[in-house]
């Protein structure tokens, strides 16, 4: 048997090329998720048995002489806010415990389409609200690298699926950083595209002015790749941006020759030591790669948690209306509706899920609404227009993605406000709808692996992919 | 301190449990006033800016109306879609009375 190629472009060609088969490197998978998956938690589900039978239809399509996707025979996890039909999708909450939607996300078929394999549904903080995944209903998922550390969050659990090799690519969701934190934690590639990029038809919705579906992957040229297939128009989005996908491979080895790359001197402090001195040896990097740095100022960048953790839980509170025991999942009985709805969201919901959702609703209503939710929208403006001018100078800024490695488990769970902070270099991004990346970047304290944060303006995807490549080509020289 | 001047209470925590139907016992009340109160006390950071003439921002990119034809189109399945609620009767979901009865 040849060897199992470890990226989702190598995967694909050796299927192609009829070097190995797809039911080969679904098997070498599985064998991986048997034999870590209980000390790591990265699945809600593990899909073995239709993940083979898909890998089996590829090697027949093949054998037959019938044209394949472009993706036949990878293996991909997607996260479980992801509705896949007849396959329990569940937010890891028990609200949703068992519910088996009767449709297909626009990006899990666009994947199917392209002959991707789902190996499972990952793990991840109860409706994508957390920093840590231990906010999950079915427990933490643990960080491959070091289990007595959290792999991040929300998308813990498809960060750390790639990253001990469950599968080698994933998708997830991102909010506020919910894919490009917990790749940052995890030492992978993740990447939140612009907003209306990727259809969010058939994603639980959280926030939706903030969510996109993004992948993870071990490599640059794969997080371009996945991002090539889930990309483009969607009728069933009505944010969706009426375009085709664009072409992302081909940017990732371009090189930086000549392009300008943004210093932040105004960066919100809180970073650690070793995140700061990896960031400036990424500056020097993509300096010594022929880049221009200059240095940029976004002065509303430190009120962005303020407004971003008044959006999102005022669209949360909103959007889990709809989870009242009537349509599907969890019902509690009760005499009637009204004692019903109270009962069944005290039950199925999470204690991080009730804040947020009690935040949002606090914030909307009568005497509150302009002090907090109509300020903090006022606020969103002016960080959109910070990046505006910023993005005048530069065609792309440089930050840390998480001021902080993985943490270990408890460390700030009972501290809503300290969680909050994981989130304040990823969150400007999202207030503004813009993409950014997060690549491997060397260690930092304890060993664990340091993200660099690649952000760029509105469909900026093409440059963004261009600096990643050259970052993921200097990675290999920092420690 | 929030950008109102005063810190949510475990008045406020209870009615807008109410408000957004979510039954949560007295101590879980007290618990959470501490957490939102700390939260929010941050919050105060944007009272520092001077935000008259900035206008609200709801989505990161204006929205338009999305049209199509008026014409037939697949939709769910309505058996399978009822298979997956909690309880239906005659093709419709079923709910306890929206009024409480006493029998």
């Amino acid at each position: 048997m040849a060897t199992i190629p470890t990226t989702a472009s190598g995967i694909a060609a050796a299927i192609a090329s009829k070097q190995i088969t797809a039911r080969e490197v679904i098997d070498s998978y599985l064998a991986q998720i048997t034999a870590r998956e209980s000390d790591i938690h990265a699945f809600n589900l593990v899909t073995a048995d239709a993940a083979r039978a898909h890998a089996d239809a590829i090697d027949a399509d093949i054998a037959a002489g019938r044209p394949i996707g472009p993706l036949a025979g990878v293996p991909i996890a997607i996260k479980d806010n992801l509705c896949t039909h007849g396959v329990e999708t569940t937010c890891s909450s028990k609200i949703l415990e068992g519910w088996k939607p009767p449709y297909d996300a626009t990006v899990v078929s666009r994947l199917r389409d392209a002959g991707a394999i789902m190996v499972g549904k990952t793990n991840l903080d109860e409706f994508a609200m957390g920093s840590s995944t231990e906010n999950s209903a079915f427990g933490p998922t643990r960080n491959p690298l070091d289990t007595s550390r959290v792999p991040g969050g929300s998308s813990g659990g498809s960060a750390a699926a790639v990253a001990a090799g469950f599968a080698p690519v994933s998708l997830g969701s991102d909010t506020g950083g919910s894919i490009r934190q917990p790749a940052a934690l995890c030492g992978v590639v993740g990447v939140k595209p612009t907003y209306g990029l990727v259809s969010r038809y058939g994603l639980c919705a959280y926030a939706s002015s903030l969510d996109q579906v993004g992948p993870f992957a071990t490599t640059v040229a794969d997080a371009a790749l996945i991002t090539e297939a889930i990309a483009g128009h969607d009728a069933m989005d009505s944010t969706s941006i009426p375009q085709p996908a664009p072409a992302l491979v081909a940017s990732v080895s371009q090189g930086v020759a000549g392009m300008r790359i943004g210093r932040v001197t105004d960066l919100p402090a809180g970073a650690e030591p070793e995140v700061i001195a990896r960031l400036n040896e990424a500056f020097a990097a993509l300096e010594a790669a022929g880049a221009t740095i200059v240095d940029v100022t976004l002065p509303s960048l430190s009120y962005a948690l303020t407004a971003y953790y008044l959006i999102a839980p005022a669209e949360a509170s909103s959007n889990l209306a709809r989870y009242d025991g009537v349509r599907y999942g969890l019902r509690v009985n009760a005499v009637d509706t009204n004692s019903m709805y109270g009962a069944t969201r005290a039950a199925g919901f999470g204690d991080e899920v009730k804040r947020r959702i009690m935040l949002g609703t606090y914030a909307l209503s009568a005497g509150y609404y302009d002090a907090y939710y109509g300020k903090a929208l006022k606020v969103r403006r002016l960080i959109a227009e910070d990046f505006e001018r910023a993005y005048a100078q530069v065609d792309v800024i440089l930050t840390p993605t998480s001021p902080v490695v993985a943490f270990p488990f408890g460390d700030k769970v009972d501290d809503p406000m300290a969680m909050y902070l994981c989130d304040i270099y990823t969150i400007p991004t999202n207030l503004a709808g813009h993409p950014a990346m997060s690549v491997p970047f060397g260690t930092g304290a304890h060993g664990m692996p340091v993200g660099i944060q690649v952000l760029a303006p509105a469909l900026g995807e093409a440059p963004m992919f261009r600096v990643g490549g050259a970052l993921e080509n200097a990675a290999g020289g920092v420690k | 301190m929030s950008p109102s001047g005063t810190p949510i209470s475990a008045a406020d925590v209870a009615k807008v449990a109410r408000l957004a139907r979510l039954d949560i016992d007295e101590a879980s009340v007290v618990h959470f006033t501490e957490q939102l109160a700390k939260v929010m006390g941050h919050f105060s950071d944007i009272d520092a800016l001077d935000l008259s003439g900035v206008g609200p921002m709801t989505q990161p990119f204006p929205l338009v109306n999305v049209l199509r034809e008026d014409v037939e189109q697949p939709c769910l399945d309505t058996d399978e879609v009822l298979d997956a609620a909690p309880s239906s009767d005659q093709r419709r979901f079923r709910v306890p009375p929206i009024i409480g009865l006493d029998d």
